[in-house]
C-alpha cells in the first residue's frame, strides 16, 4: 500500500497479463483505419471487375496518381482533425501557394526556387495565422477556417487579375530553375514499363513518417490528447497551443507541397480554382476513419480514403460511365463509410 | 505539522475582472497530511485549486513554495515544482489508452533528436507496475481510458502524479461523481498517497468523505475562508454544520417549518376544480 512495496516484485509479472487479452479480430476491428482498408479494396474489386481496362498497370498508375494529388493533402488535414480542427481554407491555400509562387518568379523574372521558398514560407504564415487566430479567440475552428477561405478566394482572383491583368498566371515554364523544380514536384519515373508520378512516392514517404509521428512520437501523442480532450492535455502539461498551432502549419506545408504540384505539372495557375477541394480532404478523413471531433484516427486510413476518391474517379471513366455520377458516388461512398465506422465502433466496444 | 509547508497561500485572492472569486485565503499544505478544502458551489474552491496548480494567476496576496514565493504560469511549471492536480473530470483523455494516459505531457523517449521516439515498452512497463502498487491490476493497457470506470479513472490519474514526483496532490471533488464502493476505493489511495508523504489537498463539498482522511480542514463560503482547524479540534457533526452555512441552516429550517404551515391553505385553492366535475 505504502512505498514499502517493492516495485521489481511487481514489475517481473506485470508483463503477462492476468486474463486473456482481447481477441485479434476485435483489437483489429477497433483500429479505425480498417473499414476503409475493406472499403478500398471492395472499390478496387468492383472496378477490376467492372471496368476491364483498369487491369493495365498504366490505368492504375493513373489511379494512384489522382489519389496521391489530393492524398498528399488530405495527411495533414487528417492530422489536424484527429488533433480536434478542421480547415476550410485547405483548398483555395493550395492554389494561393501556387499563384504565390507563379507570380514572384514570372514578374520579378528570379529563379522560380526564389518564388517557390516565398510561396512556402506564406502557406506556413497563412496555417500558423489560422492555428493563432483559432488559439487567440477560442471561436470554433469552422468559423476561423471559413474567413481564411473567403479572404483567400478573393485575394486570389484580385491579386491575380491586378498583377496579370487575367484570371490565370502566365507560363514559367522557360525560367531557370523550372527543370529542377519540376522534377522534384511533378516528374515520373517508369517502373516496368508504366510511367509512375512522382507524387505518389511523395505521398506514401509522407503517410509512412505520419504514422510514425503520430504512434511514436511524442508530439503524435499531443496530437490525440488536444483532440480528445483539449483541456485535460493542458492540465497535465502538453503544450495546447504549441500543437495547435503547428498542425495548422502542417496544413499549410501540404497547401504548398500540392500547389507547387500544380504549377510544375500545368505551368500556370487558374486563380478561381481550389474551391470545394476543401471539403474532399476533410472527406477522405473522414472515410479514413478519422472522428470528426478528433481524438481518432490514422495516417494510413486517409490514405486509402484518397485511394477510394482516385479510384472512383478514374474507374467511372475507364468503365465508360457518365463522369457526372462521380460527385454522388463520393457521397454514397462517405455516408457508407461513416455508417460502417459506426458499426464497427459500437461492435468493438461491446468486449 | 511543523518546519515549512510545501506550498502556502497567505492571503491570497483571485478577482476576473471586477468579480472577486476569492479574498484573503490562508492554506498551508505539510508533507504527509491531507488538507481538505469544502464548500458549497461557488464557494471558490475550483478557483482555488486552479491557483495552486498553475492554471489561473492570484490577483493578489502571496503563493509560497518551499517558502519562497511563485507565480506559475502554466499548469507546467507548478508540476516541475512537484504540485499536481487531478481534476474530477479533467483527469484523462477518453480515447486514449491507459499507458499513453498515464504519461501523457511526460512521454519517455529513446534515441537522438530527428528519430527521438516514445519507448513504449518502458512506458508500459512502468505504467502497469505503478498501477500494481496502487494495488488497480489492468488486463489491457491498451484499453481505452474511457472504458474504465470512473474510480479506476481517478486511480490512474493519481497514480501518475504519484509517479512524476508530486509532492502536492490536488484531488478535485474525486469522490463526487463516484457511488459508495468506488469512493471508498478512491479515499483508499488518498490515504496511501498520504502514507508516501506527500501533502494532499482534497477538494470536496461531502463532509463525510472529508472527515475520513482529512488532518486539516478549511471551509470556503463565498470566496473566504470561514473555517480553518484541525482534525483533533472539530467533530464531524460540527463540519457539516460549517459546511452546510450554519446560520443560514437554521433560516432555511425555519422557513420550511413555515411552509408547512401553509400546506393546509392548499385545499382551498384546488376546491374551484372540483366545482366543475
Amino acid at each position: 500500500m505504502t512505498s514499502g512495496v517493492p516495485r521489481a516484485v511487481t514489475a517481473a509479472p506485470a508483463a503477462g497479463p492476468g486474463r486473456a487479452r482481447r481477441p485479434l479480430a476485435q483489437r483489429l476491428l477497433a483500429r479505425p483505419e480498417t473499414g476503409v482498408l475493406l472499403g478500398a479494396v471492395a472499390v478496387l474489386v468492383f472496378f477490376l471487375i467492372a471496368a476491364p481496362s483498369v487491369r493495365q498497370g498504366g490505368s492504375m498508375a493513373t489511379v494512384l496518381y489522382q489519389s496521391s494529388t489530393l492524398g498528399i493533402m488530405a495527411l495533414p488535414v487528417a492530422l489536424l482533425m484527429i488533433g480536434g480542427e478542421f480547415d476550410l481554407s485547405a483548398g483555395v491555400a493550395v492554389v494561393t501557394s501556387a499563384l504565390t509562387a507563379s507570380m514572384l518568379s514570372y514578374q520579378l523574372t528570379v529563379n522560380v526556387w526564389t518564388g517557390v521558398l516565398v510561396a512556402l514560407a506564406v502557406s506556413l504564415a497563412v496555417g500558423a495565422f489560422n492555428g493563432w487566430l483559432l488559439v487567440r479567440t477560442r471561436l470554433p475552428s469552422f468559423l476561423v477556417t471559413l474567413g481564411t477561405f473567403l479572404i483567400l478566394q478573393g485575394v486570389n482572383l484580385a491579386v491575380t487579375k491586378l498583377v496579370t491583368g487575367n484570371v490565370a498566371t502566365d507560363d514559367i515554364s522557360d525560367m531557370d530553375g523550372f527543370g529542377q523544380a519540376e522534377a522534384l514536384f511533378a516528374s515520373s519515373f517508369g517502373v516496368g514499363g508504366v510511367q509512375v508520378r512522382i507524387t505518389v512516392v511523395w505521398w506514401l514517404v509522407f503517410a509512412a513518417l505520419a504514422t510514425w509521428v503520430l504512434l511514436r512520437t511524442r508530439y503524435g501523442n499531443w496530437v490525440f490528447a488536444v483532440g480528445g480532450d483539449q483541456e485535460s492535455a493542458r492540465a497535465v502539461g502538453v503544450p495546447v497551443t504549441f500543437t495547435k498551432i503547428s498542425l495548422f502549419t502542417l496544413v499549410g506545408f501540404g497547401a504548398w507541397f500540392t500547389g507547387m504540384h500544380q504549377l510544375f505539372s500545368f505551368n500556370t495557375v487558374q486563380s478561381g480554382e481550389g474551391v470545394g477541394q476543401e471539403l474532399i480532404y476533410i472527406a477522405a478523413a473522414v472515410i479514413g476513419g478519422c472522428l470528426l471531433t478528433g481524438g481518432q484516427g490514422s495516417a494510413i486510413g486517409p490514405v486509402f480514403g484518397a485511394f477510394m476518391f482516385g479510384m472512383v474517379n478514374q474507374g467511372i471513366v475507364y468503365a465508360g460511365w457518365n463522369p457526372d455520377w462521380f460527385k454522388a458516388f463520393l457521397g454514397v461512398m462517405l455516408l457508407g463509410a461513416v455508417l460502417v465506422d459506426l458499426w464497427v465502433r459500437r461492435t468493438a466496444a461491446r468486449r | 505539522m511543523t518546519g515549512t509547508p510545501l506550498a502556502e497561500l497567505r492571503g491570497a485572492g483571485k478577482s476576473y475582472g471586477t468579480v472577486r472569486a476569492l479574498h484573503g485565503v490562508d492554506l498551508a499544505v505539510h508533507p504527509g497530511r491531507v488538507t481538505c478544502v469544502l464548500g458549497d458551489n461557488g464557494a471558490g474552491k475550483s478557483t482555488l485549486i486552479k491557483i495552486i496548480s498553475g492554471l489561473h494567476q492570484h490577483t493578489e496576496g502571496t503563493y509560497l513554495v518551499d517558502g519562497a514565493p511563485v507565480r506559475f504560469t502554466t499548469p507546467r511549471e507548478a508540476l516541475d515544482r512537484g504540485i499536481a492536480a487531478v481534476y474530477q473530470d479533467l483527469a484523462t483523455v477518453p480515447l486514449m489508452p491507459v499507458w499513453r494516459n498515464f504519461f501523457l505531457g511526460s512521454e519517455l523517449t529513446k534515441g537522438p533528436w530527428p528519430v527521438r521516439r516514445l519507448d513504449i515498452a518502458r512506458m508500459k512497463r512502468t505504467a502497469d507496475a505503478e498501477l500494481r502498487a496502487m494495488g488497480i491490476a489492468l488486463d489491457d493497457l491498451e484499453q481505452p481510458v474511457g472504458t474504465l470506470s470512473g474510480g479506476q479513472r481517478q486511480c490512474v490519474a493519481i497514480a501518475r502524479a504519484v509517479h512524476f514526483g508530486a509532492r502536492v496532490l490536488i484531488l478535485d471533488e474525486p469522490t463526487a461523481a463516484l457511488g459508495v464502493k468506488q469512493s471508498g476505493v478512491v479515499l483508499k489511495y488518498v490515504a496511501a498517497a498520504r502514507e508516501r508523504g506527500l501533502g494532499v489537498v482534497l477538494i470536496t463539498h461531502n463532509p463525510h468523505h472529508a472527515h475520513l482522511v482529512g488532518d486539516h480542514f478549511t471551509v470556503l463560503r463565498l470566496g473566504t475562508v470561514e473555517l480553518s482547524a484541525a482534525r483533533a479540534d472539530i467533530t464531524l457533526a460540527e463540519l457539516t454544520d460549517h459546511m452546510a452555512g450554519g446560520t443560514e441552516l437554521d433560516a432555511l429550517k425555519h422557513e420550511l417549518a413555515q411552509s408547512g404551515g401553509i400546506g393546509p391553505a392548499a385545499p382551498p385553492d384546488a376546491s374551484p376544480r372540483e366545482g366543475h366535475t
